[in-house]
């Protein structure tokens, strides 16, 4: 019992990583319509921003996490502008065609650099260490993410469903010309929710430096599983994709315990039985 | 009609010998094929750099100023084997390629394999671990060069066990290499009166280890043997540390380990690890040498590791046995023959042979990795603690159920 307690915390560490990530993914597509394949590729550029901050400018990991979202999302928001705007209206699958170019040849170019095995990055003095919970051993870094991305997380739900500026958002989805009409820039809203989108992704690859290791592939390794998260959430649903992803985290835990051969199919796995059952996703509703 | 006949004659003659001497000229075209990981998780101990030794040990070989054509070429594996066995088919029937080397991962390698031994090629693995190759799924045109399971189980695994780590726990990487691995070593720890208390499978290419390490915690064995290699080594050292395993009295046993990954991790939580390799750049003049030219050449600096220096070496003893077969290097079997009829010697693993089931036998090395304060360079990782000769570190001929042997 106690090692299940374990596996559950341990499990939903992973899921906070998911739930950052399908966020950032489903705000892009609620807001845009785009599947952005780019997100894993831009995921690890976040840590690699860290990396760099600390490595070459001496700059602690506090201020990663709010640098590294920002550096990464003005990139983000530069791809926006340059070329996914010119996609506007066609099919999804240029959009996903455009990024999946876009995440290969970004992690080409670090591949080139910097090699498969990657790099290390150490966690902060302030989080190193561990606490006794009886159960297990948790290391104070994991906690910390766990509850840094759920504020986050729940900070961009608010902002988007409860605020003004979100309501903007929604409703430029909906009918731009509309919300044009009432002076409103809507293609600058759209370029910088892209970035936030970004911005959210950078973020989850600075809290996972310290854990898993800087390399250019960290990303293509998770995005296909945050793809599953989104598609079970529900594609484009907040809140769906937030409690979705700390819902799989915690069955992928419990999955390495019972049958860890399965651990990285079971996602996939659920995402057939969910697509068979309910199409549009657990809180997607129909377009 | 008589002297035209005659002329004729001479003329066809004459035709002939042009014929044989192009053919003559043709058999010292030779094809080499790097096949790797060029870009997962295995692609900095192997892949580019694999190739590059490759295309030195051609350079140094000197058979280009004898007449000798040597192209090298390079492909993907991705880890999955049905790619490497399309690949090397690909090779041999429409490339001409004769020889594959490297080909890391164990999976990918028992498949290939299968397949040079069909084309009857010539097959010099260097980068995947698995004991089968030269043991029950040994073939008369292979030569395993660098490692492998059993040395690997007989030299770190030995060690640990001997100095009181009678108690182990397995996390193992759930294909062929693992399970190769954690079946040699757990041979050796109940051979040494230690037992085997438990163990997770866990897949290829795992991120997250914090699951299986607390599994591992709770087991309360002496040692976690880490029966994985490249991203998923380097990934469960670092976790362990991060939930404080070590701190806790247990010991890791990193079965595999390779200069690319302690680079990953860092001396800060590497430090101490105990493991065996039979190359290290620093180990004298010779591989100090060897190694400048090649990290000039890589990307990143880096030095080879023992997998890139494996190829490079293998690669040189085989173009001396073609060298002294004169020609005609299409015939696998026969290479292979000459190869293993010829003592080894390089600069990068010394002396050794080749045994009749494609075993190379040379010392194996036990490495400490240094602490930070330890370390004078960017590559400067290891200390050696000892040293085991070839025939003590790889399977004796008499536990091998080569069928090659049974002849």
């Amino acid at each position: 019992m106690q090692a299940l307690y374990a596996q559950l915390l341990v499990g939903l560490i992973n899921g906070s990583f998911y739930a950052l990530l399908s966020l950032g993914l489903a705000v892009i597509f609620g807001m845009l319509n785009i599947i952005n394949f780019a997100h894993g590729a831009l995921y690890m550029m976040g840590a690699f921003v860290a990396y760099f901050l600390l490595n070459l400018g001496g700059i602690s990991y506090w201020w990663a996490l709010l640098l590294a979202p920002i550096i990464v999302g003005v990139f983000g928001m530069i791809l926006e502008r340059t070329m996914l705007q010119w996609l506007t209206g066609l099919d999804h699958l240029y959009g996903l065609l455009l990024t999946f170019g876009i995440a290969l040849i970004v992690q080409g170019v670090f591949q080139n650099y910097f090699g498969s095995s990657g790099l290390p990055y150490a966690i902060p003095d302030q989080l190193k260490g561990g606490m006794n919970l009886g159960f297990m051993f948790l290391p104070i870094y994991r906690g910390w993410v766990v509850v840094f991305s759920l504020v986050i997380c729940l900070a961009t739900w608010f902002l988007i469903e409860k605020t003004r500026l979100g309501a903007y958002l929604r409703a430029a989805t909906e009918n731009p010309t509309l919300v044009r009409a009432f002076g409103i820039n809507v293609p600058r809203m759209i370029t910088l929710t892209y970035g936030l989108g970004v911005g959210l992704a950078a973020l989850a690859g600075v809290l996972s430096a310290p854990i898993n290791q800087v390399r250019p592939l960290m990303g293509a390794d998770l995005i296909i599983v945050v793809f599953a998260v989104v598609v079970i959430g529900g594609m484009g649903s907040i809140m769906g994709s937030i409690i979705t992803g700390f819902a799989l985290g915690v069955i992928e835990g419990l999955t390495k315990y019972f049958y860890p051969e399965a651990s990285n199919t079971v996602v996939f796995v659920l995402m057939v039985l969910v697509l068979l059952v309910k199409p549009t996703g657990l809180t997607g509703r129909a377009a | 009609m008589k002297t035209k006949s005659i002329a004729s004659f001479l003329l066809g003659t004459a035709l002939t010998f042009t014929a044989t001497g192009v053919a003559f000229a043709q058999d010292k075209t030779v094809k080499i094929g790097a096949l790797s990981d060029q870009s997962g998780l295995y692609a900095d101990l192997g892949g580019p750099g694999s190739t590059l030794a490759a295309q030195m040990a051609v350079e140094d070989s000197g058979l280009a100023a004898k007449g000798w054509k040597i192209d090298i070429v390079s492909g993907d594996h991705q880890n999955k084997p049905d790619i490497g066995t399309a690949i090397a088919r690909q090779w041999f029937d429409v490339d001409k390629v004769d020889t594959i080397v490297d080909v890391p991962n164990s999976g990918v390698a028992l498949a290939v394999n299968n397949v040079i031994k069909e084309k009857n090629g010539v097959y010099i693995n260097s980068g995947a671990a698995t004991s089968d190759l030269t043991n029950a799924q040994c073939s008369p045109n292979t030569v395993h060069w660098t490692y492998d399971t059993y040395m690997l189980a007989h030299t770190t695994g030995q060690a640990l066990v001997k100095a009181g780590g009678d108690s182990w726990f397995f996390l193992t990487a759930d294909y062929a290499f693992g399970a190769a691995l954690e079946r040699d070593t757990t041979a050796v720890i109940t051979a040494n009166g230690g037992k085997v208390v438990g163990g997770v499978k866990h897949p290829l290419n795992t991120p997250d280890f914090s699951s299986f390490l607390l599994q591992a915690q709770a087991s309360k064995a002496k040692i976690i043997g880490l029966a994985n290699a490249g991203g998923d080594t380097t990934n469960t050292i670092k976790q362990a540390a991060e939930f404080g395993i070590v701190k806790g009295g247990q010991k890791l046993a990193a079965l595999l380990l390779f200069l690319t990954d302690v680079k990953a991790i860092g001396l800060e939580t590497a430090q101490g690890l105990n493991f065996t390799e039979t190359f290290y750049w620093d180990m004298n003049d010779q591989t100090r040498a060897f190694s400048k030219r090649f990290a000039e050449k890589m990307k990143n600096n880096a030095p080879p590791t023992m997998v890139q220096a494996g190829v490079y070496a293998g690669v040189r003893h085989y173009l001396k046995a073609l060298e002294a077969l004169g020609g005609n290097p299409h015939d696998g079997v026969k290479v292979v023959e000459k190869m293993k009829s010829m003592p080894t010697e390089d600069d990068l693993f010394g002396k050794g042979q080749i045994q009749p089931n494609g075993r190379t036998i040379h010392s194996a090395y036990l490495f400490e990795v240094k602490k930070p304060s330890e370390s004078k360079g960017p590559w400067d990782f290891y200390k050696l603690v000892g040293t085991v000769p070839g025939d003590q570190a790889f399977t004796p001929l008499s536990e091998s159920k080569c069928a090659l042997l049974k002849k």
